[in-house]
């Protein structure tokens, strides 16, 4: 093997940083411990474990034991996937990669020890820790709404149980009846999730009840892929979708899931089925970890994912408040290779190159019409900055728009097989 | 605004298009035309034969004659919206591999940048729109597209092509199977560099590989060229 100037870069950077990590040099293998087995964290534990060749202690922390992907979960209620397509184990991250897959709740971190407390009653210790928790919501956001009414009025927006819930309510009900969906304020995992939903929940109506009615209530003025669903929306689903904008009231909305209503500036209207999306903060272990700031969200240094307040910690994905990247498993997926890059630096001394972001978000509109947005970005002192992007356009070919959703269905096989090997 | 930005964008490409270079020559394209014609027919009376006639090639969305039955990678860059201008054809004749990487045009490619000149003046004759001015579209000359020799023959570092691969594997698989999104293992090396410096020249047409190849330096396509193409 030749010895070129990139090698001899990257040892000598690689001695610098075990020079400045005496700590870690003492043990026999560095521990890097990963709460959250999701876009962030599983594929964190797989680039770990992978590329530092079992030099690295990497355990994953991750309360199910079969995952269920919140992305394409649009697609279940839709009727264009079954949920146990969605589902995806741990066993070849455990059996190929040698991750110590633990399947317990994280309670608490103690950052002084450098422990992770689990709810089972053990505790972890860690070198590294990496948080990808995802989201949780802001009590009282939705007045009216609160965890005890999500069976009457589910939110559906962390996969699995609740998207099945959805689905069955929509699928069941009355001829010419209303679903609502509350939208959520920014930020919020998932940008043109709530819209590609309705677009979903249109399509299966369409077919069953084809006089129901789908009001959408949202604080936002605008939204991602905003001409591209409404120009589908009337293309497919004419008449069906109405938007209450904050112009006329969205922005002040109450719930009463035991009359089945929602009140919208001071407008009452009966609905049958009502999916609210309330506003969202990082994942509670963030908070309880004490790197989260007065908004909800983990502040991190664009280069390497770190917390701003703990170089020890990392938070990936949705919980991070990084810049520009939306909050989607693609982007999760991508800042968690930069992350796995500056974790195996620190520790081992590995190479380190630029960081690269990107990002890509595709939206099912109706059958064989997907739409995508994405872009790229780099690190800056400040935060991760867009570089380049793209949109579809509104009225391009059939032709292209079933290409586009083509390449979704390779994307998921491609980004689980990223994640969980 | 966009719009806007990009009518800007074409006028200045015209206006720098116009300076540049003429097409080739006509005449001599019928000659260099031989080549094609044991699969093509052009002109008043052709028909479908290996391959599609080539009446109004110009400005055509590739893979859209009627009636031809195409391979499934020429239907895709149809799909993604690949159009025969000057430019793609230029890079599709040069190397059609280049541009579509399992077209059945089994043809070598026209090396000389003198040849693909000349027979697609000789070509521009079957297209409509204005056909007789040589500077005007379609066969005004844009920016070359070649490639420097010395970035074909870049040795790239496959260390840091592992690290760059995993902006690829998101989508793509790494064990080359093809689930909806083109495997990209075990290439030739030379036709992985060709492949990418045709997205990042906007050539090749799909977005998000625009957008991926585009801001990759020569030195990190070789890398990704040079770790892909020794994956098993």
């Amino acid at each position: 093997m030749k010895f070129g100037r990139r090698q001899f870069i990257g040892t000598t950077v690689g001695a610098a940083a075990a020079l400045s990590a005496p700590a870690v040099l003492g043990q026999a293998r560095p521990r890097v411990v990963v709460i959250g087995g999701g876009a962030g964290g599983a594929t964190a534990a797989r680039y770990v474990a992978k590329d530092s060749k079992g030099a690295i202690d990497v355990t994953l922390i991750e309360p199910t034991r079969r995952y269920y992907t919140c992305f394409f979960s649009n697609l279940y209620i839709g009727g264009f996937h079954e949920m146990a397509a969605l589902g995806h184990g741990y066993g070849k991250l455990a059996s190929d990669y040698g991750v110590n897959v633990l399947h317990d709740y994280a309670i608490g971190v103690d950052r002084g020890a450098k422990t992770v407390a689990l709810a089972g009653g053990g505790s972890v210790p860690y070198d590294r820790l990496i948080l990808s928790p995802g989201i949780d919501f802001k009590e009282g956001s939705v007045p009216g709404w609160d965890l005890t009414s999500q069976n009457a009025m589910p939110h559906a927006y962390k996969g699995g149980t609740q998207a099945e819930l959805l689905k069955a309510q929509v699928e069941a009900m009355p001829e010419g009846g209303v679903f609502c969906m509350v939208a959520p304020p920014n930020p919020y995992r998932c940008p043109p999730g709530p819209y590609e939903r309705v677009s979903m929940v249109a399509h299966v109506l369409k077919a069953r009840n084809p006089t129901a009615k789908i009001l959408i209530v949202d604080p936002k003025p605008k939204f991602s892929k905003q001409a591209l669903f409404e120009e589908g929306w009337q293309d497919h689903y004419a008449g069906m979708v109405d938007r209450i904008g904050p112009d006329f009231g969205g922005d002040v909305v109450e719930v009463r899931p035991d009359s089945m209503e929602v009140v919208i500036d001071g407008t009452v209207e009966k609905v049958d089925v009502c999916n609210v999306i309330p506003a969202m903060k990082a994942g509670h272990i963030a908070a309880l970890a004490g790197v989260t700031d007065e908004a909800g969200w983990a502040p991190v240094v664009p280069a390497s994912m770190q917390s701003r307040m703990d170089e020890n910690i990392h938070v990936l994905g949705d919980a991070a408040q990084q810049g520009d990247m939306p909050k989607s498993g693609f982007a999760a997926n991508s800042q968690a290779k930069v992350c796995a890059m500056a974790v195996r630096a620190a520790l081992t001394g590995s190479k380190v190159f630029p960081a690269k972001f990107s990002n890509t978000c595709w939206s099912l509109i109706e059958t064989d019409d997907g739409v995508k947005v994405g872009a790229t970005y780099k690190p800056t002192e400040e935060k991760i900055a867009k570089v380049d992007g793209f949109i579809s356009q509104t009225g391009e070919a059939a032709g292209l728009r079933k290409r586009t959703y083509e390449e979704s269905i390779g994307w998921y096989a491609g980004i689980t097989a990223d994640m969980f090997g | 605004m966009r719009s806007l930005a990009a009518a800007m964008a074409f006028t200045l490409a015209v206006a720098a298009g116009a300076a540049a270079e003429t097409v080739g020559d006509a005449e001599r394209g019928v000659d260099v035309f031989r080549k094609c014609s044991a699969c093509h027919q052009v002109g008043k009376s052709a028909i479908n034969r290996v391959g599609p006639h080539l009446n109004g090639v110009f400005g055509r969305t590739a893979g859209t004659v009627e009636r031809f039955k195409y391979s499934k990678h020429m239907q895709r860059a149809s799909a993604d919206g690949l159009v025969w201008t000057y430019e793609t054809l230029d890079a599709f004749l040069e190397n059609p591999k280049s541009m579509v990487s399992a077209t059945r045009m089994n043809f070598q490619g026209l090396k000389k940048a003198q040849d693909r000149a000349d027979v697609l003046a000789y070509l521009r004759r079957f297209s409509d729109n204005p056909r007789d001015i040589p500077e005007s579209e379609p066969t005004l000359r844009l920016d070359d597209p070649n490639l420097d020799p010395a970035v074909l023959t870049l040795e790239g570092d496959p260390d840091y092509g592992e690290y760059l691969s995993s902006e690829c594997t998101t989508c793509h698989q790494a064990d080359g199977s093809n689930q909806g999104i083109p495997p990209i293992t075990n290439w030739p090396h030379e036709n992985f560099v060709v492949a990418m410096h045709a997205y990042k020249q906007q050539l090749r047409p799909h977005p998000v590989m625009r957008m991926v190849a585009g801001r990759l330096s020569d030195e990190e396509i070789a890398a990704l060229a040079a770790y892909f193409g020794g994956l098993e």
